[in-house]
């Protein structure tokens, strides 16, 4: 029942937040966002589940099924459960959710009660995403998060945003239909072996071999065109080069608090799905394409890399670092080894945290200076000294500073890559360290100019300090940057419980 | 002569009927805005009742009620698709309250109303081609009347008058199918027609008489090629009458269709007649032109048409995908389909008469800009609309096309459901056009609301929240719908 109820309250604040006068919507959508942040660390902190969900064995922890919808030889249930993959994505989502109200404080000064609420919307639809585990339930919430994201970045962005908020929605969405299409031709090929659109029934069944052939095409066909559809359906979500062009406009257009969500989370959905589709429903695929992918992961990491070297605007740097360090995530599920695997996970959520602590560092500068590129300002560090040092955790943290979130990460997936079995996986994984280098190199550079030397800024803008609101947001993501990176095992331990099993082999 | 409760809805909207015109010849020139809408809205909320019991208490199943010898036959079927007219109907009464503000001869606009659905929730019981004719004509005559009601506004009586002729027309071309079905099988009662139809010589008379038949309901549905109507009709009604044309008569249209094509035609026929074939024609065609067609519109009113024409087309796979052995849940599902649709297009219509009394506001897509900041609510519904009409999960239309498409893959007819898919990206182009009017534009300088008209939001919320609602509570309508069409197979 938790599950239903952390829905549900997310749905009611929304509502309630939505026709609430603008004035009490900042404060009222902070104590609605609070309601499924107790909800989901309640969930946490009694979590009982075991094993993979979607393999024999596993068990999920506040487990719900009911009949839902029957059609033909379908049945569609309300199906949903956590367990060590979907737990720690679940607290990520309330946790950003809450502090991604408050970067919200300070610039969103126009139609605030609706801005909440498509806030609290989203956050409903990104738990669904994780907590679903019937393709129907799964796709409505994977659908639903696209319309507030949408209005998020149309209505409350930057200069271009309905090119921006256009783009994303034309991108996700069409990525979305072929990876239906994909899945699609899954289940019709099971035939008579699946009852229902139950994700781990479907995983079972595929990975017990009981896929036959579709319409004249053989399994072994068909679980190829399958999977390339689902790949390239999530590829532009995580996003993966050369499907990533979207990214950058959204994050540029828009609003701090959407950017932070954006990064945090919603990139999180296409690793997620390609962990639950791609990597756990045909494992064989996956081994076989394993080099292309890994070169994919590698390119996206360098070249993203390089992409955000080039970059003036703060803002842009941060969204090009992203799709560096998702491909690090790519990099992890491909090598399909214990620490790979989880490694990946842990790196979701680590770069969850880091990239929304950076964003929201980025929107409190530009908050205070009103520019955001990087040649025109320096010195900041002398009149911010608490953004400054949050900025500064922040990229230690992306760079792989031990003791920090980032490093565990990257640290897990390097360790899984070069275990890897596919051809060539040790210069893969050599490649794609050196985008650490590049990391550490244009995050010093932003900072050096940005941050340090004599102040200077090109506006006409007083710089004073950041209001406290602002600066609460940033000090918790550090904390719990330090947190997750000195103890990893909080989640650790659970996230490898539920990916050890995809190891096995089998059904 | 089986009990009359059966027939309570049909009997509850013919009396509002009459009680609406009681109250008319009272007092002739009433203005009496709460009487007229409120006697109506009654009368259909107690049909929509009436509807729902029977069907609960299981009137519909083992063959339903029959009447007259099988010639009104009360089943699950009539009784879902009454739901669905009775719906709808309460929705356009509520919202015509505003609508009709300081309009003369309103009473006649609720009597005819009312009419329409009883002919309506008849023609959903017809058992034989001679009452789906007659119920038919009682569906199109006070539409006929209701597209015209503007009389002072050229576009209106222009409309009235296009959808009169053709109708006309198109009634003479169903009439004369009847009888050259009636020469080949020697009956009007759906049952013998199919049982003579098996038989009959005179396969060519019956062909031609089958095709006759289904000419009459794509322009009951407003079908490729049958169309021409539906865009001018729509317009230049009243938005209301706009939204009931184009979700419950078209409903109405569908469910005669349904029952006339499976019990008195029948798939053993398809060897001679092949019917099934022509309707996988026409729902490639309808779904395909209708949204190009509405992609290039810039009337908002008139892309709802379009739109509405190729949402036709999806539900015609119900009847396209025929003969793949997935018989009764594709037909379930274009119910299904029907009944999200009732809520879902007239909800956006309703919109639209909301925008049209707002009156400062005119009909082209600018005209919508900036309107999400002016009145929030009503706009979030008719984002919900938009989306839940191209098939985004904000609301029961997307449960409703993807399963509609899964079932006519399931049923063999792949190449359908990939028409309609691309068709469904298609779209959502010009369904985003209004979201992105309404919220990301900015609004005119001068715009400003001077009033929040109760019935009309009333209405649009309504059927807003029971889109969305319709999402977690699908197993709800899927169950009787499949269970309706099952019956029509046995």
């Amino acid at each position: 029942m938790l599950i239903e109820i952390l829905l549900a309250l997310c749905l009611l604040g929304a509502l309630v937040v939505f026709v609430l006068p603008d004035d009490y919507a900042p404060v009222g959508a902070l104590v609605a966002s609070l309601f499924p942040l107790v909800t989901s660390f309640l969930m946490w902190f009694g979590f009982d589940g075991s094993g993979n969900a979607f393999l024999d064995g596993g068990t999920l922890a506040y487990e719900t099924m009911v009949q839902w919808i029957s059609v033909g030889p379908y049945a569609i249930n309300w199906h949903v459960g956590v367990d060590g993959i979907s737990m720690p994505l679940v607290v990520l989502t309330t946790v950003l959710t809450t502090l991604a109200i408050l970067t919200a404080w300070t610039p969103i000064d126009e139609r605030r009660s609706q801005f909440y609420g498509l806030v609290l919307f989203l956050e409903t639809g990104l738990l669904g995403v994780f907590v679903a585990l019937d393709f129907f339930a799964w796709l409505v919430f994977w659908e639903i998060v696209l319309i507030p994201m949408y209005m998020l970045i149309g209505v409350w962005g930057g200069p271009r945003r309905k090119y921006a908020a256009i783009k994303f929605f034309v991108y996700t969405n069409v990525a979305t239909l072929v990876m239906f299409l994909g899945f699609a031709a899954l289940v019709f090929g099971l035939g008579d072996a699946v009852t229902s659109l139950d994700m781990p029934a479907i995983a079972q069944a595929i990975r017990a071999g009981e896929l036959g052939s579709l319409g004249g095409v053989g399994p072994d066909t068909l679980k190829l065109i399958a999977f390339v559809a689902m790949f390239a359906g999530f590829a532009v979500k995580v996003p993966i080069v050369p499907v990533h062009t979207w990214l950058p406009d959204a994050h540029v257009e828009a609003p701090t608090p959407a950017s932070v969500l954006l990064a945090g989370v919603l990139l999180k959905m296409g690793t997620y799905a390609l962990l639950r589709f791609n990597f756990t429903m045909l494992p064989d695929v996956a081994a076989d394409l394993a080099p292309y992918i890994a070169i994919l992961a590698v390119v996206s990491v360098i070249y993203g890399a390089m992409l955000a070297l080039a970059q003036q605007d703060l803002k842009r740097i941060v969204a090009y670092s992203s799709i560096s360090s998702m491909g690090f995530v790519i990099l992890g599920l491909v090598a399909y080894t214990e620490f790979g695997l989880g490694g990946a996970t842990f790196q979701m959520l680590s770069h969850g945290l880091i990239s929304g602590l950076l964003f929201a560092c980025v929107g409190v500068i530009y908050n205070t200076t009103h520019t955001r590129m990087v040649g025109d300002m320096a010195g900041l560090a002398d009149r911010m000294p608490v953004t400054t040092g949050m900025f500064i955790a922040g990229c230690f943290a992306y760079m792989g500073l031990p003791f920090m979130a980032g490093f565990m990460g990257e640290y897990f997936i390097f360790q899984g890559s070069f275990a890897a079995e596919f051809a060539g996986s040790m210069v893969f994984t050599a490649i794609a360290m050196f985008g650490i280098v590049i990391v550490a190199g244009y995050l010093l550079y932003a900072m050096q100019r940005t941050l340090f030397g004599e102040f200077r800024l090109d506006t006409d803008y007083t710089i004073g300090r950041a209001a406290f609101h602002d600066v609460v947001p940033l000090a918790v993501l550090v904390v719990c940057i330090i947190g997750l990176g000195t103890a990893p095992d909080v989640f650790f331990g659970m996230i490898q419980d539920a990916v050890g099993p995809l190891l096995g082999g089998g059904a | 002569m089986a009990p009359l409760t059966a027939l309570a809805p049909t009997l509850l909207l013919a009396l509002t009927a009459l009680a609406l015109f009681v109250i008319d010849s009272i007092d002739p020139h009433s203005k009496n805005r709460t009487l007229f809408s409120g006697t109506a809205t009654v009368g259909s909320l107690a049909a929509l009742v009436a509807a729902g019991a029977l069907l609960v208490t299981g009137t519909g199943t083992n063959g339903g009620v029959q009447f007259y010898g099988g010639q009104l036959v009360v089943d699950g079927m009539s009784l879902f698709f009454t739901i669905i007219f009775t719906s709808v109907a309460t929705l356009v009464t509520v919202a015509s309250y505003d609508y009709l503000a300081g309009e003369t001869e309103q009473a006649d606009y609720y009597t005819l109303v009312m009419l329409a659905a009883t002919g309506m929730t008849l023609l959903a019981s017809a058992g034989s081609l001679a009452v789906a004719f007659v119920s038919l004509e009682l569906v199109s005559l006070p539409t006929y009347a209701l597209v015209a009601f503007l009389k002072d506004n050229r576009g209106s009586v222009e409309a009235g008058l296009k959808y009169f002729l053709i109708g006309a027309l198109s009634s003479a071309i169903f009439a004369y199918g009847i009888s050259l079905v009636y020469a080949a099988t020697g009956s009007l009662l759906f049952s013998d027609v199919a049982a003579a139809a098996a038989e009959t010589e005179l396969t060519g008379v019956l062909g031609i008489g089958v095709l006759m038949v289904l000419a009459g309901f794509a322009f009951k549905t407003a079908s490729v090629p049958f169309h021409f109507w539906a865009p001018e009709a729509y317009e230049g009604a009243p938005a209301p009458i706009s939204a009931f044309l184009s979700s419950a008569s078209k409903a109405a249209g569908f469910v005669v269709a349904f029952r006339v094509f499976t019990v008195a035609f029948g798939l053993d026929i398809t060897s001679s007649v092949d019917w099934v074939l022509a309707f996988q024609i026409l729902a490639v065609v309808t779904m395909t032109l209708g949204n190009f067609a509405a992609a290039t519109q810039d009337n908002v009113k008139r892309m709802l048409a379009y739109s509405s024409i190729g949402q036709a087309g999806y539900v015609l796979i119900g009847l396209a995908a025929l003969g793949g052995g997935n018989n009764p849940s594709v037909l379930g599902m274009s119910m299904v389909h029907l009944f999200v649709y009732g809520f879902m297009n007239t909800g956006a219509f309703l919109f639209v008469a909301l925008v049209e009394h707002w009156g400062s506001v005119g009909r082209t897509f600018e005209d919508y800009n900036g309107l999400g900041r002016e009145a929030p609510i009503a706009c979030v519904a008719m984002t919900v609309f938009m989306f839940s009409l191209a098939g985004i999960p904000l609301g029961g239309g997307f449960l409703s096309k993807y399963l509609l498409f899964y079932e006519a893959v399931g049923a063999g007819f792949w190449w359908l459901a990939a028409v309609g898919v691309v068709n469904s990206v298609l779209s959502l182009y010009y369904y985003s056009r209004v979201v992105k009017a309404m919220w990301l534009n900015d609004p005119a300088s001068d715009l400003s609301l001077n009033s929040y008209p109760i019935g009309l939001y009333t209405a649009v919320v309504a059927a807003g929240l029971v889109t969305v609602l319709l999402i977690p509570a699908f197993g709800l309508v899927t169950d009787p719908a499949i269970d309706a069409a099952a019956a029509l197979f046995s």
